[in-house]
């Protein structure tokens, strides 16, 4: 989906707020929501790719005045209501207030059918893939050419994982392009590498 | 005017507030805790590794290594899972490739995640506030060079950038140039200079 969390590239943001050393956690209660989340992960109540997605579908305003430890917290909450393990009810009960939940979520889809096997050196193009569910792709590399530089290990494929969608492990491909190429005249000269999933690749030829 | 006390039926719409994110956390905790789930436990255990484990000193060790033993430098750049495993150091299952960044006088390498913010947490640490702030995730991939001089990082006109965007489960960490009054120091002593940001390629040793 094209949600807000798709940051990279967007523009009117400030200077980096950066302290050297700066900490992870400010606050028990972060340190709390991080593992709470980690814990129901090991559970096995929800998967990596279901908790990133959980957070994509957070409504936009919420998502963007929320802290990091806050989007995590709301993907816990929103997933252990939608799998039937807490009632919303309850929660809200116990929380003596609203709770605030991630939208729902849309459909998700398997492996493209026909992918090809690429090695360093190829040139690929990022497919013109538009989804209402979750994906891996950042905005900025739809439909934009780099060059392979390796293959990682087959990886679930997002897209299927997050939605309980049956599918293929499939490989990540470390492509590099040019930042003149993702936003012509308009970046600081650079090379930006992209892990992108099998499926989302396109050979140039 | 009306100054009846409202019924019942007009309650139920009466707003009520939304609960702090503690609020919010106590719910969860204790509905999971009651489910049997053992989740203050759990917590207590997750929190314990988030905040005395998985720490910059790990991947400082790495780095370490990696300059005082040439061939541990060659197996870390073919495949860092396998080598930091070597110091005892290991990975959650869903991080299946390490690739460590080798810095050179001109080449810089810096990691970030747009979509949300991973990294190889186990290894260098979790990540800062700034790494999961939205002005990090947005411009570092368009702005590179600008956003590093911002950060203190000035580097000369002719050092290479390459921006890593963590999309898929390859983690990334950088191994910084080693500064060259360190040669020949043991690994303890050498391990003590390197920063996480380094690591991250924000700062240069």
């Amino acid at each position: 989906m094209d949600g807000v969390h798709d940051m990279g590239g967007r523009q009117g943001f400030g200077r980096v707020r950066y302290s050297f050393n700066a900490t992870a956690f400010h606050a028990p209660w972060e340190v709390r929501a991080n593992s709470l989340y980690a814990l129901a992960v090991r559970a096995g109540i929800f998967n990596m790719d279901e908790y990133r997605h959980a957070i994509e579908r957070m409504e936009p305003r919420h998502y963007l005045s929320a802290s990091y430890y806050e989007r995590s917290l709301t993907s816990l909450l929103t997933l252990c209501v939608e799998k039937g393990v807490v009632p919303r009810e309850e929660l809200e009960r116990r929380a003596g207030g609203t709770v605030p939940l991630a939208g729902p979520s849309a459909p998700g889809r398997s492996n493209a059918p026909a992918r090809e096997r690429f090695h360093a050196g190829d040139r690929v193009r990022v497919k013109m893939d538009y989804v209402p569910g979750h994906i891996r792709m950042p905005g900025y590399i739809r439909g934009k050419t780099g060059v392979v530089v390796s293959e990682s290990p087959a990886y679930p494929f997002p897209d299927a994982h997050a939605h309980g969608v049956p599918a293929q492990d499939e490989p990540t491909y470390d492509v590099r392009f040019r930042s003149e190429d993702l936003w012509p005249n308009s970046s600081d000269p650079a090379l930006v590498h992209v892990g992108v999933f099998q499926s989302y690749l396109e050979r140039v030829r | 005017m009306n100054t009846a006390p409202m019924d019942i039926s007009e309650q139920k719409f009466a707003l009520r507030p939304t609960a702090t994110v503690e609020q919010r956390l106590d719910a969860i905790q204790a509905a999971l805790d009651e489910r049997g789930l053992d989740a203050s436990q759990g917590v207590a255990e997750i929190s314990h590794l988030a905040q005395e484990e998985w720490i910059p000193q790990n991947g400082a060790r790495v780095v370490a290594k990696a300059w005082a033993d040439p061939e541990f430098r060659q197996r870390l750049l073919a495949d860092g899972r396998s080598a930091v495993a070597e110091l005892g150091l290991s990975m959650p299952k869903h991080h299946r490739h390490l690739v460590v960044l080798e810095n050179t006088p001109k080449v810089q390498n810096v990691i970030c995640c747009t979509l949300c913010s991973c990294t190889a947490f186990t290894i260098i640490g979790l990540p800062p506030d700034w790494y999961k702030d939205l002005e990090y995730r947005a411009r570092i991939v368009r702005e590179s060079r600008t956003v590093l001089k911002e950060m203190g990082l000035d580097l000369p006109a002719d050092v290479e950038i390459r921006v890593w965007d963590t999309t898929a489960d390859t983690r990334y960490m950088v191994l910084p140039e080693q500064p060259p009054h360190t040669v020949g120091w043991p690994q303890e002593k050498l391990a003590a200079i390197v920063t996480r940001d380094a690591m991250i390629g924000v700062a240069r040793l």
